[in-house]
């Protein structure tokens, strides 16, 4: 459900599109016929929504439709990022290893930045307390032992900007 | 968190995060599910989107795809211009999230723009307004994003 899948024929999204996602970022209608409703406030039919959306989801324009949880209000107030140093020649497996755990929301190969930054695998960990999160950072350290050189955990103090992103039609 | 899940609620929660239907009544259609019909389906949904537990109900998209650019930002900001420096990073309607973190780049933010070339701009712009260096970590590769969320 979850796993982002390579592109099967991406197409660029259409002017008609770009109104569909401007319509649809900030949430679907909570009606009976969301899609119909989207259509109407465009200008096109309920169904051309539908096809429109079932192509921008086959492409991996739109990653999937559903509830987005707040992790926050849920009870998950603790997050580290986890940031690590791993051998080159092994990222791109264990990345996957890494990004397959339940606990982590985001992971990512990222650019060094030597010598300030020398990590270059990020994965974003969550928990119900920081000993849950410390935790997992060290199944994580565990999966990665051998092919690490060094790790971080960058804890979260606050929250300075929270906006969703904006397309503009 | 001021608001108690009931089993029905938990089951939207974890079984919704993606696969809502494409359908003329996709709420009809994934209400059978969770026992329970359309209108009590619509009414959960739009219940737990007021209490915040949702952060958003509906299609989540791929920045990337859609031809802009996104980024991951950090920046090491001295103590005493925190604020200030938080007030100037937020002002760019670019910047998505931004939060503080425990580290010498003690702040981290996201920025998204249309035009992958409007990235480096806005980069070069909040260097020029605060007079620090902005680290950019653009993705290389991407391993997971999603939320696995278990209530």
């Amino acid at each position: 459900m979850n796993q982002s899948v390579p592109a099967p024929r991406f197409s660029a999204p259409d002017a008609i599109d770009r109104r569909i996602i401007a319509a649809t970022q900030t949430g679907l209608p909570l009606v009976a016929r969301p899609y119909d409703a989207i259509g109407e406030e465009i200008g096109i039919g309920g169904a051309e929504v539908i096809a429109r959306l079932k192509k921008m989801l086959e492409c991996g324009i739109i990653r999937r439709i559903g509830v987005v949880p707040n992790h926050y209000a849920l009870g998950l107030t603790a997050n580290g990022m986890s940031v690590w140093d791993v051998e080159d020649e092994h990222i791109a497996k264990l990345g996957r290893r890494v990004g397959a755990l339940d606990f982590v929301s985001h992971c990512y190969q990222r650019p060094r930045h030597l010598p300030l930054w020398p990590y270059n695998l990020f994965a974003m960990v969550h928990g119900t307390s920081q000993a849950e999160v410390d935790d997992k950072v060290a199944a994580i350290a565990k999966l990665l032992a051998g092919a690490v050189r060094g790790h971080d955990v960058l804890v979260s103090t606050r929250i300075l900007k929270k906006t969703g992103l904006r397309i503009a039609a | 968190m001021g608001r108690i899940l009931d089993d029905t609620d938990r089951a939207i929660v974890n079984g919704l995060q993606g696969g809502f239907p494409l359908t003329e009544t996709p709420f009809a259609d994934a209400a059978a599910k969770f026992g329970i019909g359309e209108d009590e389906l619509i009414a959960r949904i739009s219940g737990l989107a007021d209490d915040k537990l949702l952060s958003r109900f509906g299609p989540m998209y791929n920045a990337e795809r859609l031809g802009g650019a996104l980024s991951l930002c950090a920046m090491q900001v001295p103590e005493a211009r925190f604020e200030e420096v938080a007030a100037r990073v937020n002002a760019h309607d670019e910047v998505a999230h931004n939060y503080a973190r425990a580290h010498a780049l003690n702040m981290w933010f996201v920025v998204a723009t249309e035009q992958p070339e409007q990235k480096d701009a806005v980069l070069d712009e909040i260097r020029h307004e605060t007079g620090i260096e902005v680290y950019d970590f653009p993705k290389i590769e991407e391993f997971f994003i999603g939320l696995k969320v278990e209530v």
